[in-house]
């Protein structure tokens, strides 16, 4: 009898210290869609990776929710008069999560190791930077080869976050298998396909506004399964809540729902001139294109795909964006399309259209299919995984195809790569020097008039030439649980700590 | 005894090399190439020639076959392109997560399989064969990613039994590993079950006809003598055949329930590596796999040679 009460009072105090601890340890849970790639800013491809890269790496400048540039590690920023010297001043008694302190000297590293690691994928991004100069602990000057706007953009992103010299001189190419950045969380651990945790840092120098002491992101690539973990309780924040989801969302008092439209848009990349692949009507004839274009109605899409819960746009910037046009998005009207493909001397057109084997791409290809059909385009689907789609494109072997990017605050990042006549990820082999001249102007000016003119002739080049026919920007959507306060939704899709708490 | 385990495994050699052989080609025969996977979405032509540069991926093929295998013949499978962790280290994380969840879900398998086998053949032609059998096809015919999606629901989000996915070591805590563990390990064994039920019954039934159970019936023994020790011990040598094989399948992954319980095995490693062209990791994994395999054909062997004394002859 004694031993049983004895046994009995073990497990009530037990379970004592059990809820003592669980009150006390904050750990917010976040499912994410896939499992993020190498955690090293330079080396970082992936977006989920930039969303756990939020929680544990400051950058020198950060984007509002408004789309705007705020100071983050960099206080004040200001460019001299012919725009090619940034002068950044720092933020003073920061230090990175091993106790290296943050200086003009660690920027100097981190840019340089951005620019001259052979595998960096920033290079590009601030490759207009000539070199660096420590001006003292707390200033930096950035000489750039000649005026780059988007430069304080791409310091708001991976090429801006810090990361420690002294971990990264003494890790080498294995750096992010132990990151060490000078954000609210630091490591703690890493299991590959399962979690990676974050503990808070306790030298954090906004740690007033942080108030969890773990952040945990787990990878659930069913969008279903991680809303059953959403309202299971296993997880706190879902990312990117599929939107045939959001009226279960919706309905569950214990569960909120957040949005925002993102940078990112889906279009149809077409062919223009890479390869004999690009030797179809399609491709050659800008008439075809505006028929193939007259011939869909991007509202239906949105509504039978997407349960009209994304944004149906034709331009690459996102409305959030105060370069974004403001031009009607054109009326389906197969009778126009079909006499424009009178015009261009046939009555029917074959098109091989390619798509990630996803269930969204496919629908929405199916969709497109249908009603391009009625104008005379007989759309073939060739749907592949990822990476043989990412072959076919870069090798020219597609006529058009349906692609997604996930979006950059500066419009350059929307647009540049992809329609230069230079840019790195320019499939379609599309140029017009009208336009490329118009994106360099924008690339070289910091002032907002100027740039709007700019990039206005771009967006009219682009509703006129149609390389790309953009049909929507998709929205970001998270499933959080009702425990979770403090949460800001951010057109960038980054899942931001700072006064994020849990009941 | 021993004569015959070396022999196997010394068979198992040139099999292990053709299946690292194959693996390489059929890897070669994927379309897509592995920087330009890791590159993803930002496509910087420059980066992606650095990246070839860095894993040998510009060397010829038979060279970069050469490489990988002397490296691996000293214990070096090499590291992921995707994450940089060594594959044996990965191997080793995922290894003791699936060994568990086979382990659970054979035992699961065999208790319910076997029974509901033995039951269906005794009464065959009753309500409880009929019983049994509907319950074996179901557990054959329901796709796992369903009734795993279907058992979340009900049991986590409705009644908020057990977890709905995840994994904790059972050396960090023993019972959540097991509430985190059971509902895949039925998925998966109910599955199996089925598969088990169907072959224990016929295996039985001819069993019961067999000249041996009439004389033993003859001898007088008691009919639970004569079905445990007489019938089921001759009718279990396909089964544990079946078993043996389910469990190597089991070992090198089980993708869709994985999946849906987000638990970090080895069916989930293989798949995101082909789909991310991480061919280190592809080739470690399934070398390992394969190995697994041919030791578990060796055990069915050593099996069938403890179960029947005919070949013990």
């Amino acid at each position: 009898m004694s031993l049983s009460f004895k046994r009995c009072g073990l497990i009530l105090a037990g379970t004592a210290a059990l809820f003592t601890k669980v009150a006390i340890a904050q750990t917010l849970t976040i499912g994410l869609a896939e499992d993020p790639d190498m955690l090293d800013p330079d080396r970082g491809r992936s977006y989920v990776g930039r969303v756990v890269f939020t929680g544990m790496c400051d950058k020198l400048i950060d984007v509002g929710a408004k789309l705007d540039l705020v100071p983050q590690l960099a206080t004040q920023w200001s460019w001299n008069d012919d725009q090619t010297v940034l002068t950044m001043n720092l933020r003073q008694g920061v230090q990175f999560q091993d106790g290296t302190p943050f200086d003009a000297d660690a920027v100097k590293y981190n840019l340089e190791r951005s620019l001259n690691l052979p595998d960096s994928n920033r290079k590009n991004e601030i490759s207009a930077i000539d070199h660096i100069e420590v001006v003292d602990a707390h200033t930096v000057k950035l000489y750039l080869k000649s005026p780059f706007a988007p430069l304080l953009a791409a310091l708001s992103d991976r090429a801006g976050m810090m990361i420690s010299p002294t971990a990264a001189e003494k890790e080498g190419a294995d750096f992010s298998r132990h990151p060490v950045c000078s954000g609210p969380f630091e490591f703690d651990q890493r299991v590959a396909q399962d979690k990676i945790v974050l503990k808070q840092f306790p030298e954090y120098w906004n740690k007033d506004a942080i108030h969890l002491d773990e952040v945990v992101y787990r990878p659930i690539p069913d969008a279903t399964v991680r809303l059953a973990n959403l309202q299971a309780g296993q997880l706190d924040i879902i990312d990117r809540a599929a939107t045939a989801d959001l009226e279960r969302i919706r309905g569950d008092s214990d569960l909120k729902l957040e949005s925002a439209v993102s940078l990112g848009y889906s279009g149809i990349t077409i062919n223009i001139d890479h390869g004999p692949q690009a030797d179809n009507l399609l491709g050659q004839d800008p008439r075809v294109r505006e028929a193939f274009e007259l011939a869909i109605d991007r509202s239906i899409i949105n509504q039978v795909a997407f349960d009209g819960e994304f944004t149906p746009d034709n331009q690459p910037l996102s409305p959030d964006s105060p370069y974004h046009l403001d031009r009607p998005l054109p009326a389906r009207d197969v009778e126009h399309a079909k006499a424009l493909l009178k015009e261009a001397g046939v009555d029917h057109v074959d098109v091989e259209l390619m798509v990630t084997n996803n269930p969204d791409s496919m629908r929405v290809a199916q969709i497109i299919q249908s009603m391009v059909g009625e104008a005379g385009f007989n759309v073939k689907i060739t749907a592949s995984e990822f990476a043989s789609m990412l072959d076919r494109y870069s090798s020219g072997d597609f006529q058009a195809g349906l692609l997604s990017w996930s979006g950059r605050a500066d419009p350059d990042g929307n647009l540049y790569a992809f329609l230069a006549c230079d840019g790195t990820l320019n499939d379609g082999k599309y140029c017009n020097s009208d336009l490329d001249s118009q994106l360099k102007v924008a690339r070289r000016s910091n002032d907002m008039a100027e740039r709007q003119k700019a990039y206005t002739a771009v967006g009219d080049i682009l509703l006129e030439d149609r390389p790309i026919l953009y049909l929507y920007h998709p929205n970001w959507f998270w499933g959080l649980s009702s425990r979770v306060h403090g949460f800001k939704p951010y057109p960038d899709g980054m899942i931001r700590l700072e006064d994020v708490s849990l009941d | 005894m021993l004569g015959f385990i070396v022999r196997r495994l010394l068979i198992a050699l040139p099999t292990l090399f053709l299946i690292t052989l194959m693996v390489f080609s059929l890897q070669l025969l994927l379309p897509g190439d592995p920087a330009l996977a890791l590159a993803g979405e930002e496509r910087d032509p420059a980066v992606i020639e650095a990246i070839r540069e860095q894993y040998h991926l510009n060397d010829p093929i038979p060279v970069q076959y050469a490489h990988w295998l002397i490296a691996a013949l000293h214990g070096d499978l090499g590291i992921s392109l995707r994450n940089r962790e060594p594959v044996t280290s990965l191997i080793v994380d995922k290894l003791p997560v699936t060994l568990e969840l086979a382990i659970l879900a054979m035992l699961i398998a065999l208790v319910i399989g076997i029974a509901a086998g033995l039951v269906s053949a005794i009464k065959k032609g009753s309500r409880w064969d009929f019983g049994a059998n509907v319950v074996a096809l179901s557990g054959i015919s329901v796709p796992n990613f369903w009734l795993g999606i279907m058992l979340i629901l009900l049991i986590s989000v409705r009644w908020g039994w057990l977890p709905a996915s995840g994994y904790t070591s059972p050396l960090d805590s023993l019972a959540q590993n097991l509430e985190m563990m059971i509902m895949p390990a039925v998925v998966l064994g109910t599955a199996i079950a089925g598969v088990m039920m169907r072959h224990t019954r016929s295996a039985m039934i001819s069993a019961i006809h067999a000249d041996y159970v009439r004389t033993a019936r003859a001898k007088g023994l008691s009919e639970r003598v004569v079905m445990l020790k007489h019938a089921l011990r001759n009718a279990l040598v396909p089964v544990v055949t079946m078993g043996t094989l389910q469990f190597g399948e089991l070992l090198s992954g089980a993708v869709l329930t994985e999946q849906v319980f987000t638990i970090p095995g080895f069916g989930k490693l293989i798949v995101d590596a082909v789909f991310n062209r991480d061919y280190a990791v592809v080739q470690g994994v399934v070398l390992f796999t394969g190995t697994v395999y041919i030791l578990m054909n060796l055990l069915a062997d050593l099996l069938y040679y403890l179960l029947n004394p005919r070949l013990r002859a």
